[in-house]
Protein backbone atom coordinates (compact mmCIF):
# COMPACT_ATOMS: atom_id res chain seq x y z
CA UNK A 1 0.00 0.00 0.00
CA UNK A 2 0.92 3.51 -0.72
CA UNK A 3 1.77 6.02 2.47
CA UNK A 4 -0.94 8.40 2.50
CA UNK A 5 0.69 10.74 5.28
CA UNK A 6 4.44 11.15 5.46
CA UNK A 7 6.53 12.47 8.34
CA UNK A 8 10.11 13.37 7.70
CA UNK A 9 12.56 14.74 10.76
CA UNK A 10 9.78 16.43 12.41
CA UNK A 11 11.16 19.19 15.56
CA UNK A 12 9.34 22.06 17.24
CA UNK A 13 10.08 23.99 20.38
CA UNK A 14 7.48 26.06 22.27
CA UNK A 15 9.12 29.58 22.84
CA UNK A 16 8.46 31.46 25.62
CA UNK A 17 10.63 34.58 27.78
CA UNK A 18 11.44 31.95 30.32
CA UNK A 19 13.22 29.95 27.87
CA UNK A 20 12.49 27.09 24.90
CA UNK A 21 11.13 24.03 25.54
CA UNK A 22 11.42 21.03 23.12
CA UNK A 23 8.60 19.10 22.28
CA UNK A 24 9.18 16.96 19.77
CA UNK A 25 12.91 16.02 17.87
CA UNK A 26 13.87 14.60 14.64
CA UNK A 27 10.42 12.70 14.83
CA UNK A 28 10.27 10.70 11.72
CA UNK A 29 7.08 7.71 9.98
CA UNK A 30 5.11 7.14 7.61
CA UNK A 31 1.02 6.06 7.85
CA UNK A 32 -0.17 4.44 5.23
CA UNK A 33 -3.61 4.63 3.57
CA UNK A 34 -6.23 3.22 5.33
CA UNK A 35 -3.92 2.02 8.20
CA UNK A 36 -5.02 2.94 11.42
CA UNK A 37 -1.73 4.27 13.56
CA UNK A 38 -1.94 4.46 17.38
CA UNK A 39 1.12 6.84 19.15
CA UNK A 40 1.86 6.39 22.73
CA UNK A 41 4.09 8.07 24.88
CA UNK A 42 4.35 9.38 28.55
CA UNK A 43 2.90 12.71 29.39
CA UNK A 44 4.45 15.41 27.91
CA UNK A 45 6.14 13.60 25.22
CA UNK A 46 4.48 16.35 23.00
CA UNK A 47 1.62 14.06 21.06
CA UNK A 48 -0.31 16.89 20.89
CA UNK A 49 2.13 18.73 19.58
CA UNK A 50 2.34 16.28 16.85
CA UNK A 51 -1.43 16.64 15.67
CA UNK A 52 -1.50 19.98 15.52
CA UNK A 53 2.10 19.93 13.16
CA UNK A 54 0.07 17.40 11.13
CA UNK A 55 -3.34 19.21 10.77
CA UNK A 56 -1.44 22.78 10.34
CA UNK A 57 -1.90 24.26 13.65
CA UNK A 58 1.05 25.01 14.15
CA UNK A 59 4.02 25.44 11.45
CA UNK A 60 7.04 22.65 12.00
CA UNK A 61 10.54 24.43 12.94
CA UNK A 62 12.22 21.44 11.08
CA UNK A 63 11.21 18.75 8.75
CA UNK A 64 8.33 18.00 6.66
CA UNK A 65 4.85 16.54 6.50
CA UNK A 66 3.81 15.28 3.22
CA UNK A 67 0.07 13.90 2.13
CA UNK A 68 0.60 11.41 -1.16
CA UNK A 69 3.86 12.77 -1.31
CA UNK A 70 3.31 16.52 -1.43
CA UNK A 71 4.08 19.04 1.37
CA UNK A 72 0.66 19.51 3.74
CA UNK A 73 0.67 23.44 2.79
CA UNK A 74 0.41 22.68 -0.73
CA UNK A 75 -1.79 19.25 -0.47
CA UNK A 76 -5.54 19.88 -1.17
CA UNK A 77 -6.28 17.01 1.12
CA UNK A 78 -8.40 17.82 3.97
CA UNK A 79 -7.67 16.41 7.83
CA UNK A 80 -9.71 15.57 10.13
CA UNK A 81 -8.86 16.81 13.90
CA UNK A 82 -10.83 15.73 16.66
CA UNK A 83 -10.15 17.31 20.41
CA UNK A 84 -10.32 15.44 23.69
CA UNK A 85 -13.42 17.09 24.59
CA UNK A 86 -16.14 16.68 21.93
CA UNK A 87 -16.32 21.18 22.50
CA UNK A 88 -20.37 20.85 21.01
CA UNK A 89 -21.49 24.32 21.50
CA UNK A 90 -24.54 24.54 23.76
CA UNK A 91 -25.68 27.59 22.23
CA UNK A 92 -26.52 25.51 18.65
CA UNK A 93 -28.43 22.22 18.10
CA UNK A 94 -26.88 18.69 17.67
CA UNK A 95 -27.61 19.45 13.80
CA UNK A 96 -25.79 23.01 13.70
CA UNK A 97 -23.06 21.51 15.92
CA UNK A 98 -22.16 18.71 13.29
CA UNK A 99 -22.77 21.38 10.36
CA UNK A 100 -20.05 23.90 12.22
CA UNK A 101 -17.47 22.64 9.94
CA UNK A 102 -19.22 23.53 6.18
CA UNK A 103 -20.62 26.02 7.81
CA UNK A 104 -17.28 27.67 8.30
CA UNK A 105 -16.39 26.58 5.01
CA UNK A 106 -19.39 27.83 3.34
CA UNK A 107 -20.08 24.49 1.59
CA UNK A 108 -23.91 23.96 3.55
CA UNK A 109 -26.22 23.55 0.99
CA UNK A 110 -29.54 21.40 1.57
CA UNK A 111 -27.73 17.97 0.17
CA UNK A 112 -24.99 18.09 2.63
CA UNK A 113 -27.43 18.89 5.27
CA UNK A 114 -29.79 15.68 4.08
CA UNK A 115 -26.28 13.81 4.30
CA UNK A 116 -25.92 15.12 7.64
CA UNK A 117 -28.82 14.08 8.64
CA UNK A 118 -28.46 10.83 7.50
CA UNK A 119 -25.29 10.67 9.34
CA UNK A 120 -26.72 11.25 12.71
CA UNK A 121 -29.33 8.62 12.00
CA UNK A 122 -26.75 6.08 11.07
CA UNK A 123 -25.27 6.51 14.24
CA UNK A 124 -28.04 6.84 16.70
CA UNK A 125 -28.39 10.43 16.39
CA UNK A 126 -31.55 11.03 14.51
CA UNK A 127 -33.81 11.79 17.19
CA UNK A 128 -31.41 14.18 18.90
CA UNK A 129 -31.26 16.57 15.89
CA UNK A 130 -32.19 19.39 17.55
CA UNK A 131 -31.58 18.62 20.88
CA UNK A 132 -29.22 20.76 22.74
CA UNK A 133 -25.59 18.68 23.56
CA UNK A 134 -26.65 18.77 27.07
CA UNK A 135 -29.53 16.90 26.96
CA UNK A 136 -26.84 14.00 25.12
CA UNK A 137 -24.91 11.20 26.86
CA UNK A 138 -21.05 11.61 27.16
CA UNK A 139 -20.91 8.83 24.54
CA UNK A 140 -23.60 10.16 22.14
CA UNK A 141 -21.22 13.79 22.21
CA UNK A 142 -18.65 12.63 21.17
CA UNK A 143 -20.03 10.52 17.99
CA UNK A 144 -21.71 13.88 17.24
CA UNK A 145 -17.80 15.57 17.55
CA UNK A 146 -16.98 12.51 15.28
CA UNK A 147 -19.85 12.88 12.60
CA UNK A 148 -18.92 17.30 12.80
CA UNK A 149 -15.46 15.73 11.64
CA UNK A 150 -16.34 13.40 9.21
CA UNK A 151 -18.72 15.70 7.50
CA UNK A 152 -15.73 17.27 5.95
CA UNK A 153 -14.45 14.51 4.57
CA UNK A 154 -11.41 14.33 5.67
CA UNK A 155 -8.33 12.52 3.52
CA UNK A 156 -6.64 11.51 7.10
CA UNK A 157 -8.60 11.67 10.67
CA UNK A 158 -6.33 12.64 13.62
CA UNK A 159 -7.68 12.26 17.21
CA UNK A 160 -6.47 13.52 20.34
CA UNK A 161 -7.54 11.09 23.34
CA UNK A 162 -10.97 11.93 22.36
CA UNK A 163 -12.34 8.94 24.64
CA UNK A 164 -10.25 10.34 27.40
CA UNK A 165 -13.14 12.37 28.78
CA UNK A 166 -15.14 9.43 29.55
CA UNK A 167 -16.26 7.17 31.78
CA UNK A 168 -14.82 3.57 31.53
CA UNK A 169 -17.52 1.93 30.08
CA UNK A 170 -18.33 4.67 27.74
CA UNK A 171 -15.15 4.68 26.66
CA UNK A 172 -15.03 0.89 25.84
CA UNK A 173 -17.85 1.27 23.73
CA UNK A 174 -17.44 4.87 22.47
CA UNK A 175 -13.65 4.07 21.18
CA UNK A 176 -16.03 0.30 19.73
CA UNK A 177 -18.13 2.30 17.53
CA UNK A 178 -16.05 5.46 16.06
CA UNK A 179 -12.92 2.84 15.17
CA UNK A 180 -15.40 0.55 13.52
CA UNK A 181 -16.81 3.71 11.75
CA UNK A 182 -13.24 4.84 10.92
CA UNK A 183 -12.41 1.16 9.62
CA UNK A 184 -15.69 0.52 7.77
CA UNK A 185 -14.96 4.05 5.91
CA UNK A 186 -11.38 2.96 5.55
CA UNK A 187 -10.06 6.28 7.01
CA UNK A 188 -6.35 6.73 7.39
CA UNK A 189 -6.05 7.54 11.29
CA UNK A 190 -3.63 8.85 13.58
CA UNK A 191 -4.84 8.44 17.33
CA UNK A 192 -2.93 9.75 20.31
CA UNK A 193 -3.41 7.87 23.57
CA UNK A 194 -2.03 7.55 26.90
CA UNK A 195 -3.94 4.03 27.28
CA UNK A 196 -1.81 1.26 26.09
CA UNK A 197 -4.43 -1.35 26.15
CA UNK A 198 -7.00 1.37 23.93
CA UNK A 199 -3.75 1.47 21.64
CA UNK A 200 -3.28 -2.56 21.03
CA UNK A 201 -7.77 -2.57 20.39
CA UNK A 202 -7.72 -0.40 17.54
CA UNK A 203 -4.12 0.48 16.06
CA UNK A 204 -2.92 -1.56 13.30
CA UNK A 205 0.37 -0.41 14.48
CA UNK A 206 2.00 1.68 17.31
CA UNK A 207 4.29 4.26 17.51
CA UNK A 208 5.98 4.43 21.38
CA UNK A 209 7.31 7.68 21.46
CA UNK A 210 10.11 8.54 24.39
CA UNK A 211 9.75 11.37 27.30
CA UNK A 212 10.09 14.92 26.28
CA UNK A 213 11.72 15.74 23.88
CA UNK A 214 10.00 13.18 22.37
CA UNK A 215 11.63 10.86 19.71
CA UNK A 216 10.37 7.80 18.13
CA UNK A 217 11.85 4.79 20.09
CA UNK A 218 10.06 2.00 18.13
CA UNK A 219 7.06 1.00 16.08
CA UNK A 220 5.03 -2.00 17.13
CA UNK A 221 3.08 -4.12 14.42
CA UNK A 222 0.03 -5.53 15.62
CA UNK A 223 -1.69 -8.28 14.35
CA UNK A 224 -5.26 -10.19 15.36
CA UNK A 225 -6.82 -13.16 13.67
CA UNK A 226 -9.95 -11.68 11.92
CA UNK A 227 -12.19 -12.88 14.06
CA UNK A 228 -10.66 -10.60 16.75
CA UNK A 229 -10.95 -8.15 14.55
CA UNK A 230 -12.86 -5.24 16.40
CA UNK A 231 -11.51 -3.50 19.75
CA UNK A 232 -13.69 -5.12 22.57
CA UNK A 233 -12.74 -8.59 20.65
CA UNK A 234 -9.40 -7.92 20.49
CA UNK A 235 -9.03 -7.27 24.42
CA UNK A 236 -10.17 -11.25 24.84
CA UNK A 237 -7.61 -12.39 22.47
CA UNK A 238 -4.70 -14.06 23.59
CA UNK A 239 -2.15 -11.59 21.72
CA UNK A 240 -3.53 -9.01 23.94
CA UNK A 241 -1.45 -9.47 26.69
CA UNK A 242 0.93 -10.22 25.16
CA UNK A 243 1.14 -7.15 23.02
CA UNK A 244 0.48 -5.30 26.32
CA UNK A 245 3.83 -6.50 28.12
CA UNK A 246 5.33 -5.74 25.34
CA UNK A 247 4.43 -2.31 24.90
CA UNK A 248 4.59 -1.45 29.07
CA UNK A 249 8.37 -2.94 28.84
CA UNK A 250 9.12 -0.53 25.67
CA UNK A 251 7.71 2.54 27.88
CA UNK A 252 8.95 1.85 30.83
CA UNK A 253 12.78 1.32 29.48
CA UNK A 254 12.70 5.14 29.12
CA UNK A 255 11.53 5.62 32.76
CA UNK A 256 14.77 3.80 33.90
CA UNK A 257 17.18 5.97 32.23
CA UNK A 258 15.61 8.89 33.44
CA UNK B 1 -15.60 40.60 37.35
CA UNK B 2 -18.56 42.21 38.65
CA UNK B 3 -21.58 40.02 38.93
CA UNK B 4 -24.85 40.02 40.57
CA UNK B 5 -25.43 36.68 42.83
CA UNK B 6 -27.90 35.43 40.57
CA UNK B 7 -26.21 35.58 37.57
CA UNK B 8 -22.75 33.78 38.63
CA UNK B 9 -25.31 30.92 39.38
CA UNK B 10 -26.63 30.62 35.81
CA UNK B 11 -22.87 30.96 34.34
CA UNK B 12 -22.05 27.90 36.88
CA UNK B 13 -24.81 25.79 35.42
CA UNK B 14 -24.28 26.42 32.04
CA UNK B 15 -20.71 25.92 33.08
CA UNK B 16 -21.79 22.46 35.40
CA UNK B 17 -23.63 21.20 32.19
CA UNK B 18 -20.78 20.89 30.32
CA UNK B 19 -19.08 18.81 32.41
CA UNK B 20 -19.02 15.02 31.55
CA UNK B 21 -20.59 13.67 34.63
CA UNK B 22 -23.72 15.78 34.49
CA UNK B 23 -24.93 15.33 31.29
CA UNK B 24 -27.79 12.81 30.91
CA UNK B 25 -30.10 11.78 28.40
CA UNK B 26 -33.61 13.25 28.73
CA UNK B 27 -36.35 12.75 26.78
CA UNK B 28 -36.97 13.80 23.25
CA UNK B 29 -36.20 17.92 22.45
CA UNK B 30 -37.58 19.60 25.51
CA UNK B 31 -35.90 22.65 25.60
CA UNK B 32 -36.12 22.37 29.41
CA UNK B 33 -32.32 22.19 29.85
CA UNK B 34 -32.18 19.94 32.22
CA UNK B 35 -34.65 18.74 35.28
CA UNK B 36 -31.89 18.19 37.77
CA UNK B 37 -32.03 21.57 38.48
CA UNK B 38 -33.87 23.09 40.95
CA UNK B 39 -36.54 24.80 38.88
CA UNK B 40 -35.43 28.45 38.81
CA UNK B 41 -38.75 29.59 39.08
CA UNK B 42 -42.16 28.30 40.71
CA UNK B 43 -43.57 29.54 37.47
CA UNK B 44 -41.84 26.95 35.55
CA UNK B 45 -41.96 23.92 37.94
CA UNK B 46 -45.79 24.76 37.99
CA UNK B 47 -46.42 25.16 34.91
CA UNK B 48 -47.60 20.90 33.17
CA UNK B 49 -44.56 19.56 30.82
CA UNK B 50 -45.10 17.67 27.73
CA UNK B 51 -43.25 14.29 27.31
CA UNK B 52 -42.85 13.87 31.47
CA UNK B 53 -44.50 10.99 33.72
CA UNK B 54 -46.35 12.30 36.62
CA UNK B 55 -44.50 13.33 39.25
CA UNK B 56 -43.38 11.36 42.18
CA UNK B 57 -44.74 12.32 45.52
CA UNK B 58 -41.40 13.04 46.86
CA UNK B 59 -40.99 15.85 43.65
CA UNK B 60 -44.28 16.98 44.19
CA UNK B 61 -43.44 17.78 47.91
CA UNK B 62 -40.28 19.08 46.85
CA UNK B 63 -41.85 21.43 44.65
CA UNK B 64 -44.05 22.94 47.57
CA UNK B 65 -41.49 23.64 49.60
CA UNK B 66 -39.53 25.26 46.77
CA UNK B 67 -42.87 27.28 46.34
CA UNK B 68 -43.46 28.06 49.90
CA UNK B 69 -39.85 29.20 50.02
CA UNK B 70 -39.88 31.53 47.27
CA UNK B 71 -43.53 32.99 48.91
CA UNK B 72 -41.97 33.48 52.21
CA UNK B 73 -39.06 35.51 50.19
CA UNK B 74 -41.96 37.78 48.22
CA UNK B 75 -44.36 38.66 51.60
CA UNK B 76 -40.56 39.05 53.98
CA UNK B 77 -39.49 41.72 51.25
CA UNK B 78 -42.88 43.31 50.62
CA UNK B 79 -42.88 43.63 54.78
CA UNK B 80 -39.74 45.07 55.00
CA UNK B 81 -40.97 47.67 53.02
CA UNK B 82 -44.11 48.07 54.57
CA UNK B 83 -42.16 48.15 58.12
CA UNK B 84 -38.94 50.69 57.39
CA UNK B 85 -42.14 53.03 55.92
CA UNK B 86 -44.56 53.17 58.80
CA UNK B 87 -41.43 53.49 61.35
CA UNK B 88 -40.05 56.22 60.18
CA UNK B 89 -43.80 57.58 59.71
CA UNK B 90 -44.43 56.90 63.20
CA UNK B 91 -41.00 58.29 64.34
CA UNK B 92 -42.08 61.18 62.37
CA UNK B 93 -44.57 62.39 64.03
CA UNK B 94 -43.97 61.44 67.28
CA UNK B 95 -40.84 63.61 66.75
CA UNK B 96 -38.27 60.96 67.90
CA UNK B 97 -37.07 62.00 64.40
CA UNK B 98 -36.80 65.73 63.03
CA UNK B 99 -39.64 65.63 60.34
CA UNK B 100 -38.34 69.01 58.70
CA UNK B 101 -34.47 67.26 58.52
CA UNK B 102 -35.73 63.69 57.70
CA UNK B 103 -38.91 64.31 56.32
CA UNK B 104 -41.63 61.37 56.15
CA UNK B 105 -43.37 59.20 53.93
CA UNK B 106 -46.19 60.93 53.91
CA UNK B 107 -45.02 64.23 53.13
CA UNK B 108 -43.26 62.28 50.04
CA UNK B 109 -46.12 61.30 48.90
CA UNK B 110 -47.79 64.59 49.40
CA UNK B 111 -44.96 66.04 47.29
CA UNK B 112 -45.17 63.75 44.58
CA UNK B 113 -49.04 64.01 44.67
CA UNK B 114 -48.90 67.99 44.17
CA UNK B 115 -45.74 67.68 41.49
CA UNK B 116 -47.57 64.84 39.78
CA UNK B 117 -50.68 67.36 38.84
CA UNK B 118 -48.74 69.80 37.86
CA UNK B 119 -47.03 67.21 35.54
CA UNK B 120 -43.46 68.12 36.81
CA UNK B 121 -42.24 65.25 37.84
CA UNK B 122 -43.06 63.38 34.66
CA UNK B 123 -40.89 66.04 32.94
CA UNK B 124 -38.27 65.59 35.09
CA UNK B 125 -38.62 61.69 35.54
CA UNK B 126 -38.92 61.30 32.04
CA UNK B 127 -35.99 63.70 30.73
CA UNK B 128 -33.50 61.55 33.28
CA UNK B 129 -34.73 57.97 32.29
CA UNK B 130 -34.15 59.01 28.15
CA UNK B 131 -30.38 60.03 29.52
CA UNK B 132 -30.23 57.31 31.15
CA UNK B 133 -31.29 54.91 28.35
CA UNK B 134 -29.28 56.79 25.89
CA UNK B 135 -26.13 56.55 27.71
CA UNK B 136 -26.82 52.73 28.43
CA UNK B 137 -26.89 52.09 24.49
CA UNK B 138 -24.26 53.70 23.84
CA UNK B 139 -22.03 52.15 26.90
CA UNK B 140 -23.47 48.83 25.67
CA UNK B 141 -22.43 49.71 22.21
CA UNK B 142 -18.79 50.89 22.56
CA UNK B 143 -17.62 48.76 25.37
CA UNK B 144 -18.60 45.33 23.70
CA UNK B 145 -17.07 47.15 20.10
CA UNK B 146 -14.15 48.48 21.89
CA UNK B 147 -13.41 44.54 23.36
CA UNK B 148 -13.60 42.83 20.47
CA UNK B 149 -11.04 45.06 18.86
CA UNK B 150 -8.89 44.45 21.89
CA UNK B 151 -9.53 41.07 21.57
CA UNK B 152 -8.82 40.77 17.84
CA UNK B 153 -5.38 42.73 18.54
CA UNK B 154 -3.44 41.74 21.14
CA UNK B 155 -0.66 44.55 20.57
CA UNK B 156 -3.43 47.06 20.97
CA UNK B 157 -4.88 45.46 24.02
CA UNK B 158 -1.63 45.79 25.90
CA UNK B 159 -0.59 49.09 24.64
CA UNK B 160 -4.22 50.53 25.72
CA UNK B 161 -4.60 48.50 28.98
CA UNK B 162 -2.32 51.04 31.48
CA UNK B 163 -4.63 53.87 30.11
CA UNK B 164 -8.48 52.04 30.55
CA UNK B 165 -7.35 51.28 34.38
CA UNK B 166 -6.58 54.70 34.81
CA UNK B 167 -9.43 56.20 32.94
CA UNK B 168 -11.63 53.96 35.06
CA UNK B 169 -10.36 54.68 38.09
CA UNK B 170 -10.54 58.68 37.40
CA UNK B 171 -13.51 59.94 39.01
CA UNK B 172 -15.92 61.07 36.83
CA UNK B 173 -17.57 63.36 39.00
CA UNK B 174 -14.63 65.81 39.19
CA UNK B 175 -14.64 65.49 35.11
CA UNK B 176 -18.02 66.79 34.82
CA UNK B 177 -17.47 70.61 34.91
CA UNK B 178 -14.63 70.37 32.56
CA UNK B 179 -16.93 68.57 30.30
CA UNK B 180 -19.37 71.41 30.92
CA UNK B 181 -16.83 73.97 29.20
CA UNK B 182 -15.68 71.07 26.63
CA UNK B 183 -19.23 70.21 25.35
CA UNK B 184 -21.69 72.85 26.63
CA UNK B 185 -24.42 73.49 29.03
CA UNK B 186 -27.17 70.76 27.61
CA UNK B 187 -27.93 67.14 27.39
CA UNK B 188 -24.90 66.00 25.58
CA UNK B 189 -23.20 66.84 28.06
CA UNK B 190 -25.02 64.56 30.49
CA UNK B 191 -24.56 61.29 28.55
CA UNK B 192 -20.87 61.88 27.78
CA UNK B 193 -20.59 62.34 31.65
CA UNK B 194 -22.56 59.19 32.20
CA UNK B 195 -21.13 57.05 29.49
CA UNK B 196 -17.75 58.17 30.80
CA UNK B 197 -19.09 56.58 34.65
CA UNK B 198 -19.42 53.20 32.75
CA UNK B 199 -17.73 52.69 29.79
CA UNK B 200 -14.48 51.76 30.85
CA UNK B 201 -15.10 49.28 33.62
CA UNK B 202 -17.04 47.58 30.87
CA UNK B 203 -15.17 47.35 28.19
CA UNK B 204 -12.08 45.77 31.06
CA UNK B 205 -14.54 43.61 32.20
CA UNK B 206 -15.72 42.22 28.53
CA UNK B 207 -12.37 41.78 27.14
CA UNK B 208 -11.12 39.95 30.40
CA UNK B 209 -14.12 38.10 29.73
CA UNK B 210 -13.67 37.71 25.90
CA UNK B 211 -9.76 36.88 26.73
CA UNK B 212 -11.14 33.69 28.91
CA UNK B 213 -12.74 31.40 26.07
CA UNK B 214 -11.65 28.29 25.76
CA UNK B 215 -8.41 27.89 23.66
CA UNK B 216 -9.85 24.40 22.84
CA UNK B 217 -12.94 26.01 21.18
CA UNK B 218 -10.75 28.18 18.79
CA UNK B 219 -8.73 25.06 18.02
CA UNK B 220 -11.39 23.20 17.02
CA UNK B 221 -13.06 26.00 14.61
CA UNK B 222 -9.49 26.52 13.36
CA UNK B 223 -9.09 22.79 12.74
CA UNK B 224 -12.05 23.03 10.86
CA UNK B 225 -10.56 25.62 8.33
CA UNK B 226 -12.29 28.75 10.62
CA UNK B 227 -10.11 32.18 10.49
CA UNK B 228 -10.20 34.61 13.59
CA UNK B 229 -13.78 36.15 12.12
CA UNK B 230 -15.00 32.60 12.29
CA UNK B 231 -13.67 32.58 16.22
CA UNK B 232 -15.44 35.65 16.78
CA UNK B 233 -19.01 35.05 15.24
CA UNK B 234 -19.25 31.36 15.99
CA UNK B 235 -17.42 31.21 19.57
CA UNK B 236 -16.82 34.38 21.16
CA UNK B 237 -20.11 36.46 20.73
CA UNK B 238 -22.50 33.21 21.40
CA UNK B 239 -20.49 32.36 24.13
CA UNK B 240 -20.11 35.57 25.86
CA UNK B 241 -23.72 36.65 25.95
CA UNK B 242 -25.05 35.77 29.64
CA UNK B 243 -21.20 37.62 30.32
CA UNK B 244 -22.58 40.74 27.82
CA UNK B 245 -26.07 40.47 29.75
CA UNK B 246 -24.32 40.58 33.66
CA UNK B 247 -22.45 43.26 32.54
CA UNK B 248 -25.46 44.88 31.48
CA UNK B 249 -26.77 44.84 34.52
CA UNK B 250 -24.13 46.83 36.49
CA UNK B 251 -24.50 49.51 33.36
CA UNK B 252 -27.95 50.52 34.04
CA UNK B 253 -26.92 51.64 37.25
CA UNK B 254 -23.79 53.29 36.93
CA UNK B 255 -25.37 55.09 33.55
CA UNK B 256 -28.18 56.72 35.72
CA UNK B 257 -25.28 57.76 38.43
CA UNK B 258 -23.89 59.21 35.61
CA UNK B 259 -26.56 61.07 34.76
CA UNK B 260 -27.18 62.08 38.08
CA UNK B 261 -24.03 63.24 38.39
CA UNK B 262 -24.62 65.58 34.61
CA UNK B 263 -27.88 66.76 36.01
CA UNK B 264 -26.45 67.83 39.09
CA UNK B 265 -23.89 70.23 37.32
CA UNK B 266 -26.09 71.09 33.72
CA UNK B 267 -28.83 70.92 33.44
CA UNK B 268 -32.29 72.72 33.15
CA UNK B 269 -34.19 69.36 33.48
CA UNK B 270 -33.76 65.86 35.21
CA UNK B 271 -34.16 64.50 38.86
CA UNK B 272 -30.67 65.51 39.31
CA UNK B 273 -31.50 69.10 38.28
CA UNK B 274 -34.54 68.97 40.63
CA UNK B 275 -32.26 67.84 43.47
CA UNK B 276 -30.00 70.10 43.12
CA UNK B 277 -32.49 72.99 42.87
CA UNK B 278 -34.34 71.80 45.78
CA UNK B 279 -31.23 71.56 47.92
CA UNK B 280 -30.14 74.71 47.07
CA UNK B 281 -33.58 76.14 48.81
CA UNK B 282 -33.54 73.40 51.31
CA UNK B 283 -36.06 71.11 50.98
CA UNK B 284 -35.74 67.88 52.32
CA UNK B 285 -39.11 66.68 51.28
CA UNK B 286 -37.85 67.32 47.51
CA UNK B 287 -34.46 65.87 47.60
CA UNK B 288 -35.99 62.83 49.40
CA UNK B 289 -38.64 62.47 47.17
CA UNK B 290 -36.73 62.49 43.76
CA UNK B 291 -34.30 60.25 45.54
CA UNK B 292 -36.66 58.06 45.79
CA UNK B 293 -37.92 58.01 42.32
CA UNK B 294 -34.34 57.74 41.04
CA UNK B 295 -34.04 54.52 43.45
CA UNK B 296 -37.37 52.93 41.75
CA UNK B 297 -35.92 53.79 38.30
CA UNK B 298 -33.35 51.77 38.98
CA UNK B 299 -35.48 49.22 40.55
CA UNK B 300 -37.39 48.17 36.93
CA UNK B 301 -34.83 48.34 35.03
CA UNK B 302 -32.63 46.00 36.80
CA UNK B 303 -35.91 43.73 36.66
CA UNK B 304 -36.52 43.59 33.37
CA UNK B 305 -32.85 43.00 32.56
CA UNK B 306 -32.79 40.03 34.90
CA UNK B 307 -35.37 38.44 33.01
CA UNK B 308 -33.96 39.00 29.61
CA UNK B 309 -30.71 37.18 31.30
CA UNK B 310 -32.94 34.45 32.08
CA UNK B 311 -34.07 34.38 28.40
CA UNK B 312 -31.15 34.21 27.00
CA UNK B 313 -29.69 31.64 28.38
CA UNK B 314 -33.27 29.44 28.29
CA UNK B 315 -33.15 28.60 31.57
CA UNK B 316 -36.90 29.35 32.14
Amino acid sequence: MKEKLQVKDLSYAYHELSGETPALSHISFDVEDGEFLAVVGPSGCGKSTLLSLLCGLLEPEEGAVLIDGIPREKSRAVIGYMLQRDHLFEWRTILSNVSLGLEIQKRLDSAAKEELRQMLTAYGLGAFQQARPSQLSGGMRQRAALIRTLALKPDILLLDEPFSALDYQTRLSVCDDISSILRARKKTAVLITHDLSEAISVADRILVLSGRPGRVKSVLKIEFAPEYDRPLARRNALEFSAYFNQLWKELRTDEDKT
Amino acid sequence: MKTKPDETADTQDTFRAERPENRRISRGSDPEVSESRPAPRVKSADQPEKKQPPLSRRQREFLEQERRHRTNVRIVRVMMLVLLLALWELFASFGVIDAFIFSSPSRIAACFLRMSRDGSIFLHTGVTLLETLVSFGLVVVIATAAAMLLWISRSLAEILEPYLVMLNSLPKSAMAPLLIVWLGNNMRTIIVAAVSVAVFGSILTLYTGFRQTDPDKIRLIASLGGTRRDVLLKVLIPSSVPLIISNMKVNVGLCLVGVIIGEFLSARAGLGYLIIYASQVLSRVHILTRLHIVLFLGLPNFHLLTLQAHDNISLI
